[in-house]
Order: C-alpha cells, then structure tokens, then sequence
C-alpha cells in the first residue's frame, strides 16, 4: 500500500501522470472517493500525460469517454448514474475488455459483480483543504505501478 | 413534409411527428406516458437506458395522437450523435430500418443542433444570426449560428457540465440526486452575502467555463460548518449566485465578441429562475432580447431531432443505408444549409 497527501488539485493531477507512467495495456484501474474528491482530476492527470492534448470532461453525464491516443485505447467511466451494474452489459463494457484498452473506472462499486477485477485501486479522500490518496494493488501489474512511483 | 424525430442519445426516449405546414403534430418522451400495459408490467430500473423496449410503443403513441399512419411520413429523422454508442445505435438502427421499410430517406442529426434550433419551435423563433447557451447536466457551451449547420464554438466546459455541478453539490449538500432544480429552491432562503465563491475563468478571456472548482468549493465550506438548514441554504445561495454570474459574464462577453443581440439559452439548467431573470437584465441592457425554447424541450426530446432533421431534409440531405453513430461528433463540423 501507498499513501499520498495532495495539497492541491495541481498535487492530484501530478499523481495521475505518474501513474501514466506504469500502465500496461488491458490494465483496470478503480478510482474510488467522495464527489469531489479528485477522481477526474486524478485523471486528466493521467491522460495529459499520455499525450492527450485537449479537456478532459466528466464522464457522469456520458457514464463513459473513449480516448484513443499514442499506441494507448482508454476507457474512462463514471458508474455514479448507474442503476444497476448489469446496464454494463447494454452499455458495451464486455467489447472493451480485450487484454489492450486500459479501464479507468470511477465509483466502480457502482458495478460490482460486472466490472473485471481492478489492478490497482485508488481512494481519494478529504484531508482538510487538500486530500489524501490511497494506491493498492491488486495484481503484479499494480504492484509494478506502485513500484514505479515509489 | 411530415418528419418522425427519434431521439436516443442518452437517457431519455424521444419521439415527435413534426409536419412542415402544420408545425408539431404529436410528441412524446418515455417518461412521460404510462406504457406499462404494453410492456407487460412496469419497465424494470435495469433498463432505464434500454431504448429497444420503448421506442416502438411510443412511436405507435404519438402516431394515435396524431391521427397519422405511418405511410404518411414522408422522412425520418434520428440521433446520430453525439452520445452513448449503445443507445445511439438503437435509434440509428430503429430509424434507418423504418424508413428504408416506408421508403423515405432519413437523416441523423447531431444532438446538439437539435438542442440550438428548439425555440425554433416557439411561436415568435429568433431570427439568424444568434448566440446560443447550452447548459444542461452534459453540456456547457457557447455557440454563434449564423444559420443551420453554421456554428462556431465560442467557449465549453473543460470539466463538469453547469447542470452537474448543480446536480452534485445538491447532493453534498444532501439533497437526492439529480437534486440541481431543490438546490435552487434552498438557494431562495440562503443569504447572498454570507459567503462569495469563485467565478471561475472570467479573470481570463475567453468563453470555456469550469464548474468543477465551484463544486470544491462548495465543498469546503459546506465541511467547516454545522449541517443546519440555514447554512445549507447559504451555501446553497452563495454556489447559485456563482453559476449565474459566470454565465452571464461568459454570455455578456460572446454578445460582445459577435456584436450579436439574440442569445437563446437551452437545456436544462436555462429552466433556473435566477438564470433567466439575470439574462434577461443583460439582454435588455444591451437591448436585445432573450429566447427560450418550452420548459419541456429545454430538456432532450424528439420534437427538436424532428425540427432539425426537416430543415436538413428540405434542404436535400439525406443518408445512405448505413446505420452510423458518431458518439463523439463536433459540432461545428456539420454541412451548412442555404
């Protein structure tokens, strides 16, 4: 386990693009926390680094945003809408679990039961005016990626 | 030229019959009309965005209500994007089958061009050019029309939609989600100067907004103090006033930058009574005037996919056979009609 504090949201998004660093493709990542805990923001880290060049928008409303970028296919979902997690199945997860895409996936036990197992799960959590981050890994390729960061 | 709208992009179903002469005949939304008997019994939650089931008996609906038959439409008009891809391929496939079996050509419409040209269902429409404001719980966005497929993006959201952070600080503040419409009711009782949070990007030009920080803030302050009514109605206040102002600076700034005096303001956050009384001020000051389409089609429907859909039909446009969904679909990328 590995425990981060985040005194702003530039702390968030720099995290998110050290974690670019350790993906590997078909890797599932949980982003657990409060509203406003920095999931997105986590993210936008995350993707920036990747290469992607422009916003990175909530995925609540569209539940998920595709991104296609250098070598990299990313699926970013918010499960926050969702009313049951078997809607998974309307909504094309199983198309994207193909050992390439990498998941990043937002209140995921909105979707226990249908969602893969995560590699690595991340809590964002308040701490005053700035937050706390918790990585845990699941898997070798979790574990790889905390590895890499610490 | 009688047009079926269907629209599938995200949550809600959406049919109408729009007719060229006689304006719109029949509409209806999948939340709206009590089908159970035709679904043998009440549709389950688990299929709250499972189009396939509802779309049929709605169409067979607003048909009745109408007083139509299906060979009297004379083209068909579908969400081609942008949204969910499941629920788009739904009422791309249901549409593109329909009028290949009634032999009449279909057309897929872009989300939000349905959305812009709404008032244009209203008794007195705007006249081209006009600036349009898009702010729902998905989209936050500035718009110059010039005319049907003449747009250019003026400013958008870089996070979270106006309605959603609406939405999600009616919920930290412990209200039911979707709870933005009971978070402007508290923000009545709140007292205005208690608190003052951010507008956030109007220190820098432009028209993108960011609603996200708002949200933080809220947040914040919400967390420093006692969970009593009087303090949920301030904070509740003091992040109303927050949104307002924003918008209206950014639509104060797009009518400057376009030396327009229209501004339509669609989705659902335009049904805000702070909102439309704060615009209406701007727009009088800078004598112009403010155009809102009905409070039922601020939100998605049919009516707007047939309107939009019409205009691009008469004007010769049409698909081929191929059922395409464009779940990412930039606007200002769209033909323009003469």
């Amino acid at each position: 386990m590995f425990e981060r504090h985040l005194d702003s949201a530039v702390a968030t998004e720099a995290l998110g693009a050290r974690l670019a660093g350790g993906l590997t493709p078909g890797c599932v990542l949980y982003l657990s926390g409060d509203l406003g805990a920095g999931k997105t923001t986590l993210t936008r880290g995350l993707l920036h680094a990747l290469g992607h060049p422009g916003t990175v928008k909530s995925p609540t409303f569209t539940l998920v945003e595709p991104y296609r970028l250098d070598g990299w296919r990313l699926f970013h979902w918010d499960l926050y809408r969702l009313a049951d997690p078997e809607e998974l199945e309307y909504l094309g997860l199983r198309d994207q679990i193909d050992g390439e895409a990498v998941l990043l996936v937002e209140w995921p036990e909105h979707g226990s039961g249908e969602l893969p197992p995560a590699d690595l799960e991340i809590t964002l959590g308040y701490a005053g005016e700035g937050r706390i981050c918790r990585l845990e890994p699941r898997s070798p390729f979790g574990q790889a990626m905390l590895a890499g960061l610490a | 030229m009688l047009i079926l709208g269907i629209e599938t992009s995200c949550d809600e179903t959406g049919v109408a019959l729009y007719d060229s002469e006689r304006g719109l005949l029949a509409h209806a939304l999948h939340s709206q009309v009590r089908l159970h008997a035709e679904y043998g019994g009440v549709v389950p939650e688990l299929a709250s965005r499972d189009h396939v089931r509802k779309l049929l008996p709605l169409l067979r609906e607003i048909l009745r209500r109408a007083g139509a038959t299906p060979d009297a439409v004379e083209g068909v008009a579908y969400t081609r994007g942008p949204g969910l891809i499941g629920a788009l391929l739904v009422g791309a496939a249901i549409g593109r089958g329909l009028a290949w079996a009634w032999n009449v050509p279909a057309i897929g419409v872009h989300h939000m061009e349905g959305h812009l040209l709404a008032p244009m269902l209203e008794l007195e429409p705007p006249e081209f050019p006009f600036v349009a404001l898009l702010v729902s719980g998905g989209h936050s966005l500035l718009v110059e029309v010039d005319g049907v497929g003449r747009y250019r993006i003026l400013g958008e959201s870089v996070d979270d939609a106006a309605g959603e952070a609406f939405d999600k600080t009616a919920k930290l503040l412990g209200l039911p989600y979707p709870g933005g419409p009971a978070l402007a009711r508290l923000a009545e009782q709140g007292d205005p100067q208690r608190f003052r949070f951010p507008r956030p990007m109007t220190d820098r030009p432009g028209c993108d907004f960011s609603f996200s920080g708002l949200k933080t803030a809220a947040i914040n302050t919400w967390r420093g103090l006692e969970p009593t009514p009087a303090n949920r109605a301030d904070v509740a206040r003091a992040f109303e006033d927050a949104v307002v102002d924003t918008l209206a600076i950014k639509c104060r700034r797009a009518l400057q930058a376009t030396r327009l005096r229209r501004l339509v303001v669609a989705g659902g956050v335009g049904a805000n009574r702070r909102l439309r009384e704060r615009l209406r001020e701007l727009l009088a000051e800078l004598g112009g005037h403010v155009y809102y389409p009905r409070l039922e089609f601020c939100t998605d429907n049919g009516a707007m996919i047939a309107y939009a859909g019409w205009r691009r039909l008469a004007a010769g446009q049409y698909d081929d056979t191929a059922i395409e969904v464009l779940p990412r679909w930039p606007l200002d990328s769209l033909p323009a009609v003469n």
